[in-house]
């Protein structure tokens, strides 16, 4: 019987330190197969964080090189500009990008740098404990925040794909999940989307990843999952935010259907 | 027609591709593996269509996917 789904070339054959349920592992595949599906395997830098991502050199099979806390877009520029023929990704989570990093990731995207950003959001710093991220719910209980966030104390969370959709220099941002079969197939697709801004030297391309993290939260992974799909989706609404390029689809529309008398599209319309 | 394989050593039992199983074919043992969790094994195997839709699913990448063309 034909192997129909294996492990991407880029992905090490290695055990992850991710908890039971964490959504990291799958995120990381996606980006494994974008980077199988267009062979910049040999050329692609990655530039890791601090976080439960900051162990991206041991399972992806790619150089890899450690920024500081929240810096890793600076690094990716360095990288980039000293590099052009590279590709450069960073890999991110809440507490990197969103708290820390927010200064980075702002102006790296509004110098439009030609690097993608893949930013997992699960609403807390994992890693640390679980304490509250700029991107925590308002009301959820964290270990920093014991009665719930505090919208007059703390503000609300941070929709990082919209906020940096308004820049210039952004030409690609998108915020995807993968809590569902469905909505995995559709973050695949974005993923790659985004992978190809860079390829073809469009620009700044950002995807947010929705995750859970089952153990800070303190839910089982199959709860976690179902919050996903309930409450952070309402909050952090999934879709394209900018899509600068407007690839065309691979399906083909359907044919416009004639009709007699009525007045032709003017053809510069379509370009719009 | 299809087969899955799950790596039992990988497996961390977080039940996530026993939601993703339409037809309900995977489910959790009480048994326990090497890494302290319970894994996830395949009833009525003969049912599995290869959708591939559990492999996809898992964070760890512990199920292979086998199907006729």
């Amino acid at each position: 019987m034909p192997q129909v789904f294996k492990r991407p070339v880029s992905l090490k054959d290695v055990p992850t330190h991710f908890c039971p349920g964490c959504q990291h592992g799958t995120i990381h595949r996606l980006v494994a197969e974008a980077m199988d599906e267009f062979g910049v395997r040999e050329r692609t830098i990655g530039v890791a964080s601090v976080g439960c991502s900051v162990f991206l050199y041991g399972y992806f099979d790619v150089d890899v090189v450690e920024a500081p806390h929240g810096r890793a877009p600076a690094v990716a520029t360095g990288v980039k500009r000293a590099r052009p023929d590279s590709f450069v990704f960073t890999y991110q989570g809440d507490g990197d990008l969103a708290a820390i990093g927010t200064a980075e990731i702002i102006h790296a995207a509004n110098r439009g740098e030609d690097i993608t950003v893949i930013f997992v959001n699960n609403t807390t710093y994992g890693m640390t404990g679980g304490q509250m991220a700029p991107t925590t719910m308002v009301g959820q209980k964290t270990s920093t925040s014991p009665y719930g966030r505090d919208r007059a104390k703390d503000g609300s969370p941070i929709r990082m794909a919209e906020l940096l959709a308004q820049l210039g220099g952004v030409a690609f941002s998108a915020r995807v999940a993968v809590n569902t079969p469905k909505n995995l197939m559709d973050a695949k697709k974005q993923i790659m989307n985004a992978f190809r801004y860079q390829v073809e030297g469009k620009g700044f391309s950002f995807i947010e990843a929705l995750s859970t993290c089952p153990t800070a939260w303190g839910v089982t992974p199959i709860q976690a999952n179902e919050r996903i799909g309930g409450e952070l989706i309402e909050y952090f609404p999934l879709g394209v935010y900018k899509d600068t390029a407007q690839w065309k689809p691979r399906i083909a529309p359907p044919a416009p259907v004639e009709q007699p008398g009525a007045r032709a599209f003017p053809e510069f319309m379509n370009e719009i | 027609m299809g087969r899955i394989e799950i790596d039992e050593k990988r497996c961390k039992g977080c039940g996530l591709c026993t939601t993703a199983c339409h037809l309900k074919l995977i489910s959790l043992t009480r048994e326990i593996n090497v890494l302290g969790f319970t894994p996830a094994i395949t009833t009525n195997r003969e049912r599995c269509t290869g959708c591939a839709l559990c492999a996809r699913l898992c964070p760890d990448l512990a199920i292979t996917v086998f199907k006729d063309k």
